[in-house]
């Protein structure tokens, strides 16, 4: 007997450990890129792009790469939603009396879902070479939009599958097409799950380096045409921390912190409306 | 043969079961509530449960029946919204705030669910688990306790040439007596039974009445159901429940030929 | 009116077959494209050279994979069991144990983490865990190193993977019925007891399967790893020695792929190759978990 509860004791304290400090690894990471971000963090980082002499200490900020990484983030995120969501509806309207079918097709997204943004970047450019197009905001947008495709799909299915099939016969049966079913009904039900899933794409959009750093090359500029090439966040903070300059690594720090920031608001928000709709709504 | 031993040690203790004083209490609720955030689920519940009885739970679905017997065997453990208060009393230990081992006092109680549940292991291994549990270690000893519960049940003669194979590749009326040998094999006194018959086919259904019938002789049964007929076919006692409090109990006889309230009367009609 | 709401009907409808059919076919469009500009290598080389040489000299045409493969296994295998252990007592004590206060938590938690761009994770593996490894880990263990090393990927990594494994992990043990759990209880276990032999064994398939398709999103990750593991092909089983990864290899070398002859188709087959391992790997895990849900 004693044995026995001596064996629980220590399994659930060493339970309880891994649980906390999975908490603390966290609030961890936050605390050091924020700590060592915010020592270099000022309002040029923020306004400015790279003048001259800026890899080697000079003045400057990385608005360029922020502008470039908003401009990514929504140009996938547009893409992907256009394509994406008709998808995810597709699957919970006309296949709903399919179950295999959909079963089989949610397989192969998740199975979708694990392949690396290196992958996706790898294929970006060998797209590119085949079109004879260059490094360019638009080729990085074409990357990530495949990259965030799955997460778009799968996001907002998870939520439309949970409405109840009731509705859609009541709405059939008053009638209406099943596109009218679709983005009528389905779509204003499960709003609250295609604003989430909007969001963690455009997310991974901006945080994403693997897929842009073969399709959007880097530049100083903001871009101003779809065909010219766009530097990206996380790139510049590869680039800068590989810098030999303690200058400019310091600013890859802060870069870094700017980065964490925006993902951070960007999945507050996700939280905070996905909470307020499903609130709203009858599921 | 050593096993004989065994044997006469087990129907010693049955025996003395049934000398007994039938008519003494063997579980005693007092000032039992259950809250759920603002529900109140049960309501002050005062019961007492005779020995070697069947004491039947009744009422409509949602009235707590279910709750109520899972608070005897302290079960709201694993339901963390649940918070319970008052005391379930067996042998003097209260279940619900003592400070000995729960695992032990949960011993003396069998559960027997709506649905079967088999442990993700064989069909041995499911009967087995409790015996294990308790400590003994004997592999022949194992070995004869789950052949003589599998028999105690009718299910022996169906299993034995497949003890290894999973208690799930059983159908839903043999799992259920699976359960019930599972049940047994830890020696308890009361069987917690909750709807047992309610997944089950006719002929299944049954087998399972039949099985209560003649275990009432060596244990304490408390059957919740819904299904009136059941209740007067197998019922001592009868407690009628309704919105998480008592509203009524005695011998199926009152209750049923001479209801008090009209809670009762509106079930009895309902239900018929 | 009825015949415009037919039309907009079938273009509609017309156009979501389109896209499902798109990104379902999207692996095998990016597997054929990656094989086009892949073939070149495979005129010169066959599939086991490139896997199974340690050959590698791309200004030369020699382009064997196996270095690389090896850092991408090494780093893998490292990261698994540095989280694994963690995940699975997390998932249990979160699922079993833990207040409804600490999970309601520990959901946005998981959510950040997950969210938290590889990169970051770089840059804290380089501020963090790069000189923990040269200036505390290594001399105890005797050894001199820069902390760019094959530990340090391999812990940035299974930090990585906590979030997905830990999520996968507790709606693993989430479809553990109640009932059985409460039978378990019922015949006299603990709630120790309980977990380990009912809780863990119902939830088998789930966990292999967490713990694969965990190892398979490791093996793909590039940024974070490339940052700390040093970048130099692998010599030594050593941990504290730096090793390439195959996404690293690839990220790395971009640049002036186009400037040696098939390097650039080199480096598209390794690319391929990383999509067929992990794709095959998800394919497998997926169809476990989607055949035990189903039982």
């Amino acid at each position: 007997m004693k044995r026995k509860n001596i064996e629980e004791g220590i399994f659930k304290i060493l339970s309880a450990v891994a649980s906390y400090s999975i908490i603390a690894i966290l609030a961890f990471i936050l605390l050091i890129v924020f700590v060592k971000g915010f020592g270099a963090l000022n309002l040029d980082m923020i306004t400015k792009t790279p003048k001259g002499g800026f890899y080697y200490g000079g003045e400057g900020g990385v608005l360029n790469a922020i502008v470039g990484s908003i401009y990514i983030g929504l140009g996938s995120t547009v893409i992907a939603i256009i394509i994406g969501a008709p998808a995810a509806l597709y699957i919970n309207v006309h296949l709903i009396r399919f179950k295999k079918a959909q079963n089989v097709v949610r397989y192969f997204l998740d199975a979708l879902w694990g392949i690396p943004p290196i992958v996706y970047g790898a294929f970006g450019f060998t797209l590119m070479l085949y079109l004879g197009m260059n490094a360019s905001l638009i080729a990085g947008i074409i990357t990530v939009s495949l990259l965030i495709l799955p997460i778009m799909v799968r996001s907002f299915d998870e939520v439309l599958c949970t409405i109840p099939k009731g509705l859609h016969e009541a709405s059939l049966a008053l009638g209406s097409t099943k596109t009218e079913m679709a983005y009528k009904v389905m779509f204003k039900q499960g709003f609250s799950g295609f604003i989430t899933a909007v969001l963690l794409s455009f997310a991974r959009g901006i945080g994403d380096a693997a897929a842009v750093m073969f399709t959007a090359g880097y530049t100083d500029l903001i871009p101003v045409t779809f065909d010219e090439p766009a530097a990206t966040l996380p790139l510049a903070v590869f680039f800068q921390l590989s810098s030999p300059i303690p200058e400019v690594r310091e600013r890859a720090y802060a870069s870094a912190a700017i980065l964490t920031i925006m993902i951070l608001v960007i999945s507050l928000v996700a939280r905070f409306v996905s909470h307020r709709y499903s609130k709203s709504n009858i599921n | 043969m050593s096993f004989s031993n065994i044997d006469t040690m087990t129907e010693v203790s049955v025996e003395q079961r049934e000398i007994n004083d039938v008519s003494s209490t063997i579980l005693q609720i007092k000032d039992l509530n259950v809250y759920v955030e603002d529900h109140h689920i049960l309501k002050n519940i005062n019961l007492e449960i005779p020995k070697n009885r069947v004491t039947v739970l009744l009422g409509p679905s949602g009235c707590g029946k279910t709750t109520l017997l899972k608070c005897m065997n302290k079960l709201t453990d694993l339901y963390r919204e649940l918070e319970v208060s008052g005391s379930i009393l067996i042998d003097g230990d209260d279940i619900l705030n003592t400070s000995k081992n729960v695992p032990s006092i949960r011993q003396k109680m069998g559960l027997l669910s709506q649905r079967p549940y088999p442990l993700p292991v064989s069909i041995y291994k499911n009967v087995a688990y409790g015996i294990k549990l308790k400590g003994i270690r004997d592999k022949k000893l194992i070995q004869y306790s789950v052949q003589k519960n599998l028999e105690e049940v009718g299910l022996w003669d169906e299993v034995k040439d497949r003890l290894n194979s999973p208690a799930t590749s059983l159908s839903i009326g043999q799992q259920q007596r699976l359960c019930l040998a599972r049940g047994l094999a830890v020696k308890p006194r009361i069987i917690l039974a909750d709807e047992p018959t309610s997944a089950l086919d006719p002929i299944s259904s049954k087998t399972i009445e039949e099985l209560f019938r003649r275990l009432k002789k060596h244990y304490t049964i408390i059957l919740v159901t819904h299904v009136l007929r059941q209740a007067i076919r197998l019922a001592d006692n009868v407690v009628f429940m309704s919105d998480g409090a008592i509203i009524e109990q005695g011998s199926p006889d009152e209750l049923f030929n001479n209801p008090q309230t009209d809670k009762l009367k509106e079930y009895l009609v309902e239900g018929n | 009116m009825y015949l415009r709401r037919r039309i907009i009907d079938r273009l509609s409808g017309t156009w979501m077959v389109i896209s499902l059919v798109t990104i379902l076919l999207l692996p095998l469009i990016i597997g054929v494209g990656l094989y086009i500009k892949a073939a070149p290598v495979f005129e010169q080389h066959t599939l086991t050279e490139l896997i199974t040489s340690s050959n590698w000299a791309p200004t030369k045409g020699k382009f064997g994979f196996w270095p690389f493969i090896a850092g991408s296994l090494y780093v893998t295998v490292l990261a698994f069991i540095f989280s694994a252990p963690v995940c699975l007592l997390a998932a249990i004590h979160l699922t079993q144990y833990a207040s409804k206060k600490l999970v309601r938590i520990i959901h946005p938690v998981i959510d950040i983490l997950a969210g938290l761009p590889s990169v970051i994770y770089g840059v804290w593996g380089i501020l963090i865990i790069v000189p923990f490894i040269s200036g505390y880990l290594a001399p105890l263990f005797g050894q001199n190193t820069t902390g760019y090393s094959i530990l340090a990927g391999g812990i940035v990594l299974a930090i990585m993977c906590i979030p997905y494994m830990l999520n996968m992990l507790m709606e693993v043990f989430k479809t553990v019925p109640m009932g059985t759990r409460e039978a378990s209880l019922s015949l006299g276990a603990t709630y120790w007891e309980s977990i380990k032999h009912v809780v863990i064994r119902h939830s088998r398939p789930g966990i292999v399967s967490a713990f694969g398709l965990s190892l398979a999103k490791a093996f793909g990750e590039t940024i974070a790893v490339m940052m700390v593991v040093g970048n130099r092909v692998l010599s030594s089983l050593n941990p504290f020695d730096p090793g390439y990864p195959l996404p690293a290899l690839i990220a790395n070398n971009y640049g002036e792929m186009l400037s040696i002859p098939m390097y650039d188709a080199a480096l598209m087959f390794a690319a391929l190759l990383l999509l067929v391992i992990i794709l095959v790997i998800n394919l497998f895990f997926r169809y476990l978990i989607h055949k035990t849900q189903k039982a």
